[in-house]
């Protein structure tokens, strides 16, 4: 069989980590081909090999049976080789035109024929259909929907001509019919003779789609080979390694009192609120208006309200602070350290030093900068300040973004756990899984309004919800 | 941190600034060697070049340069003290003119105070324009550093001249509201005074929630917001205000400690190489202190340097440019060289 | 031409001289800023294009000699800012600060060196307004626009040739994608620094035209600080400019005309102190900041150090 695409031991290390340990992967012409892995298991760093983002430390890139050595990604491009990130990578403020003429390279390119020499004829042609459906080139990037987005993101990496796409985790910003779309049009791009790298973490969700499949675990391969006779669940043990099960907390007993209201959705004590939406629904204002960080117009709170944001580096914490001052900076007048207009920064230390060791932080002192966390242990960091002020209202925003399993275990079961204890809990998660498995019960935040998700809805029915759509 | 580490950049960068100016000045075709000897002596060559040029020079950057380190902790950019160093020097004009009466007891605070508000005052333009307007203090902060420049040129020969009408200055103001002088020096009680401003904004900064509210506010705004609770807005509005009140202040010292009167170019420059004193310092307060006789002593040398050398003076601007990059290539080092998180 | 119509003529064409090196300044400053990068050194810029006409019209006796040395001195002062702001990665309005502190140093030094001996200083001979062939005869248009310099002649030109470039080059394309979103740029392959750097490299030798328009068209020759925050009027006209090059030249306009105000009303003999006459410029640039600031939008990147 023929490879367009060929990683022979590759080797990445990263200080004292070892991102990829001779790792070795191949693509042939008209397949999809998908990269399972979790986070941190090695993916993105292989991918980014290919496209020449990254220099391996052994290892060979082989294009087309040439051993190759990419300075750049604009080498890669050359090669016929496109990445779609998992950030988009087009300038909102410019139009689609000029947005494609950048990733050609050149002004007034005829930029947008994603059709290198390989892919000719009607099934060409309907790839571009697909690809064009929506899009002019005088439109403004930061007006398009987000699934518009995504398909000029792929026209973008083809835009020097190319028949081999690599795609980063693409369906996470993707409602679930978006998703479908997006993967009939992958498959055309098979069709025409492309080939296609699919890396995600969502196995269930492209597993029809696939032809091969590689799995990373740890920086190494656990599994590479056709889909056929495989299962989605055999191929997630293999993803996770271990057997382990995330505990479930039953939430005995009947509800508690509506301790948070917020347009016309009430919340109770005991139970954990699920919101499924698409971004940009209004669902984060909505969210904030909750936790009294935007003024609380049409929000009513009984209590302390813990906020989850996001957005850890830039909202939760203060990665250049120690932290004891990120203790403070959640809890200012918190009896135990404020002393009228001073700081008893021995005090809070004092309480810090023993919260890392109550959560299992994992930091060798609470005077080091928080940035030197990872990305874990500052969500645990996160957590130990909300739960000190004893919230009776949590409000959590993408908790577990960006984090591993083991770390999204700790944040659910603490979730779970505050609920427990009569605190009302609202989660809202890009994920619909993580909703659907957090949740006692779901609400569609959809175009500034909260709808009600009756019992028994399916994925399809709930995706319908989101995007709008009357069922 | 020890000491010596800690003192390591700001001495590298006065070395290299120093050393940039000889190199300057030979290119030139100065005598360079005479000029930095000059330099010495200006700044350092007598008990009295030392309280009465150094001492005195120090004063008004380490007051300004604590109101920067306010603002610029803040992550407020007030680059205009400058002008606000004029203005509170009219202001404390205009008040110590008309306290001949008045105990020096009250008279000299009243001046101060004038002088901090006038300072204050000249802030509440840019920050105005920044809370409505989302205009960027550092273009306001600046462009009104010239307005002031007019403003003080329109005072010392109109309202405020002397009333002799001759020359563009004013009156001398009245005996009550000068600051007293240490014995044999024209050093002023201005000196103790910006030590112990330096000890109080250092404990406000590393003891008080409002030092660490600005700090929070500059080093992550929303953050500060989100996690925090904090009023962005309304902190960086007062981290302006306040430093404008610093640069007042200096001004008034300045009017009353050393010159008695308003003149055309009062400052020759304090309300800049007062930033270079702050970052040089990384807006610590203790710092500056330090930096700000550093930098006291270079511009005492520098008008012993034109005295005696016939170096313009204008070329110490060169040292302090240099201490600003060497001191923004400093932070920007120790930045990249910091190990990132691991994901 | 009827008697009525002279004085607002001579007003005009005064307010087209004097914002010709603030048109200078601006454009340059135009070219850093869509590239995502503010510099203050604008204002040294200038100052050294000024010292750099002056000592290179002395020396030469040729007035274009003085244009070619003021535009590299301005260069050479937006090279240093690049270093130390682009490529070292620091504050680029300390930077800029910085090094127009420097410039101020350095232009002091170098202009007692070069008179030292000579009462005289370095007064150099003007350009005179230079008709333009058939458009300088139209009536009150031509007066006003055709009868002027040549650097005003120039500085057209280069509005034009940048806007040529921005809006129809690949360069240009570049350059505004490396101001909105440096990172996005990268991953399509834009050389994100080089590009900042030569925007700000250009935009400072054209910051030093400016400089030199104003001693070799306007005074004749060269002070300490004369350019007396001029560089950073510039910015101002950027801002209210929104960042285009036709916007920045009716700005410019306006600034000059805000200058040339005050010899009207000199004229007209009116006690008003001239010191508020020179604040003019200064506050019409607050308030013209205000009108604009907030409602049109900055290059999304403008400020940020790329890493």
């Amino acid at each position: 069989m023929s490879r367009v695409l060929e990683l022979a031991g590759i080797s990445k290390r990263f200080g004292s980590v070892a991102a990829l340990d001779s790792v070795s992967f191949d693509l042939a012409p008209g397949e999809v081909h998908g990269l399972l892995g979790e986070n941190g298991a090695g993916k993105s760093t292989l991918m980014h090999v290919a496209f020449g983002m990254i220099a391996p430390d052994a290892g060979r890139v082989i294009v087309r049976g040439v051993p190759t050595r990419f300075r750049d990604p604009s080498d890669a491009k050359r090669s016929g080789i496109g990445m779609v990130h998992q950030h988009f990578t087009s300038i909102p403020e410019m139009t689609v035109a000029e947005n494609l003429w950048l990733a050609a390279g050149r002004y007034g390119a005829e930029a947008g024929r994603p059709d290198g020499s390989a892919m000719t004829g009607a099934a060409a042609a309907r790839l571009r259909r697909r690809l064009w459906e929506g899009l002019a080139p005088t439109d403004i990037v930061s007006s398009l929907p987000v699934g518009a987005k995504q398909r000029l993101e792929i026209l973008q990496a083809l835009a020097v001509g190319g028949d081999v796409l690599l795609l980063d985790e693409p369906t996470a910003v993707l409602a679930p019919q978006e998703v479908a779309e997006l993967l009939v049009l992958l498959r055309d791009f098979a069709g025409a003779g492309g080939a296609v790298v699919l890396i995600t973490h969502k196995l269930a969700e492209i597993f029809s789609v696939m032809d091969r499949v590689t799995v990373l675990r740890g920086g190494r391969v656990q599994f590479t080979g056709p889909v056929a006779g495989q299962t989605v669940i055999g191929l997630t043990a293999v993803m996770v390694g271990t057997a382990d099960r995330e505990a479930t907390i039953e939430t005995a007993g009947s509800l508690g009192p509506v301790l948070a209201q917020v347009d016309g959705l009430s919340i109770r004590g005991r139970e954990v609120v699920g919101i499924a939406a698409i971004e940009g629904n209004g669902q984060r204002d909505l969210l904030r208006r909750l936790a009294g960080v935007l003024p609380a117009i049409g929000a009513e709170v009984t209590g302390p309200v813990a906020f989850i944001p996001e957005d850890r580096s830039t909202e939760g914490l203060i990665p250049a602070f120690s932290l004891t001052e990120n203790l403070v900076l959640g809890l200012p007048g918190d009896q135990r350290w404020r002393r009228g207009p001073l700081i008893d920064w021995r005090a809070a230390e004092a309480r810090m030093d023993q919260l890392l060791g109550e959560f299992s932080i994992r930091a060798a002192g609470a005077q080091l900068p928080a940035r030197t966390l990872s990305g874990g242990n500052q969500q645990k960091m996160i957590f130990a300040r909300a739960l000190e002020a004893a919230p009776r209202v949590i409000v959590a925003e993408n908790p577990t973004r960006g984090l591993d399993v083991h770390a999204t275990w700790f944040v659910h079961e603490r979730l779970r756990r505050a609920a427990a204890g009569g605190a009302a809990v609202v989660v809202y998660s890009s994920d619909l899984d993580e909703v659907l498995s957090l949740a006692t019960r779901l609400v569609v935040v959809s175009r500034r309004r909260v709808l009600p998700v009756p019992a028994g809805a399916s994925r399809e029915e709930i995706g319908a919800m989101m995007i709008g759509a009357t069922s | 941190m020890s000491v010596l580490s800690r003192f390591r950049a700001p001495l590298v960068a006065a070395v290299l600034g120093l050393t940039v100016l000889a190199l300057g000045l030979s290119a030139l075709g100065y005598d360079a060697p005479a000029a930095l000897a000059a330099l010495g002596r200006g700044a350092f060559g007598s008990w009295y070049a030392f309280t009465s040029a150094t001492l005195v020079r120090a004063v008004p950057l380490i007051v300004i340069g604590l109101g920067i380190a306010i603002s610029f902790r803040a992550g407020a950019l007030n680059i205009g003290a400058e002008g606000q160093f004029s203005a509170g020097a009219m202001a404390a004009t205009a008040v110590g003119l008309f306290v001949g009466r008045w105990s020096g007891l009250v008279a000299v605070p009243a001046v101060l105070l004038a002088g901090a508000i006038g300072g204050a005052t000249w802030v509440v333009v840019p920050v105005i324009l920044r809370r409505r307007y989302r205009v960027q203090e550092v273009i306001s902060t600046l462009l009104l550093n010239f307005v002031a420049d007019a403003l003080v040129s329109f005072m010392v020969q109109g309202p405020l001249q002397e009333s002799k009408r001759i020359y563009p200055q004013s009156d001398p103001i009245a005996i009550a509201a000068r600051l007293p002088l240490f014995p044999g020096t024209r050093l002023h009680l201005g000196f103790p005074l910006a030590v112990a401003l330096a000890g109080f904004v250092a404990i406000v900064f590393s003891r008080t929630i409002w030092g660490f509210r600005l700090k929070a506010v500059g080093a992550a705004p929303r953050a500060a917001e989100v996690s925090g609770r904090m009023d962005v807005a309304r902190t960086t509005t007062q981290a302006l205000l306040w430093s404008g009140a610093f640069a007042g202040l200096a001004g008034a010292l300045e009017v009353t400690g050393v010159t008695y009167a308003l003149f055309l170019n009062l400052s020759p420059g304090y309300g800049f190489t007062a930033i270079a004193v702050a970052l040089i310092a990384r807006l610590d307060p203790v710092g500056i202190l330090f930096a700000g006789l550093g930098f006291g002593a270079l511009e005492a040398g520098a008008a012993g340097m034109q005295r005696d050398a016939g170096v313009p003076a204008v070329a110490v601007s060169v040292v302090q440019a240099t201490i600003i990059v060497v001191a923004l290539l400093a932070v920007a080092r120790a930045r990249l060289a910091r190990p990132e998180a691991a994901a | 031409m009827s008697g009525g119509v002279a004085p607002l003529v001579g007003f005009l064409a005064a307010a087209v001289r004097i914002g010709t090196p603030l048109l200078w300044a601006a454009a340059g400053e135009v070219l850093a800023e869509r590239a995502g990068v503010i510099n203050l050194s604008v204002e040294g810029s200038m100052l050294a294009g000024c010292l750099g006409a002056a000592i290179g019209a002395y020396a030469t006796g040729n007035p274009w000699m003085g244009m070619a040395a003021g535009f590299a001195a301005g260069a050479i002062v937006a090279f240093g800012f690049a270093v130390v702001a682009i490529w070292a990665r620091t504050d680029q309005i300390i930077a800029g600060t910085a090094l127009t502190m420097a410039s101020v140093g350095v232009t002091g030094l170098i202009y007692r060196q070069a008179t030292s001996g000579r009462a005289a200083g370095l007064s150099v001979v003007t350009l005179e307004p230079s008709p333009l062939p058939g458009l300088g005869a139209i009536p009150f248009v031509g007066p006003v626009l055709f009868v002027q310099p040549v650097p005003t002649y120039l500085a057209g030109l280069a509005v034009v040739l940048i806007w040529l470039v921005l809006y129809r080059t690949t360069l240009g394309l570049k350059l505004r994608a490396a101001g909105e979103a440096a990172e996005a740029a990268r991953a399509q392959g834009v050389r994100v620094r080089l590009i900042q750097t030569g925007a700000v490299v250009v935009g400072g030798a054209l910051a030093g035209i400016g400089g030199a328009t104003l001693v070799l068209a306007q005074v004749g020759t060269f002070a300490e600080r004369m350019t007396a925050g001029r560089g950073f009027i510039a910015i101002a006209i950027v801002v209210l400019g929104r960042w285009h090059p036709a916007g920045i030249v009716l700005a410019a306009l306006a600034f000059g005309a805000a200058t040339a105000v005050q010899y009207v009303f000199q004229a007209m003999a009116l006690d008003v102190p001239y010191q508020f006459f020179l604040m003019l410029p200064y506050l019409l640039a607050l308030a013209a900041l205000t009108g604009v600031a907030g409602r049109v939008r900055a290059p999304s990147g403008l400020g940020r150090t790329v890493d």
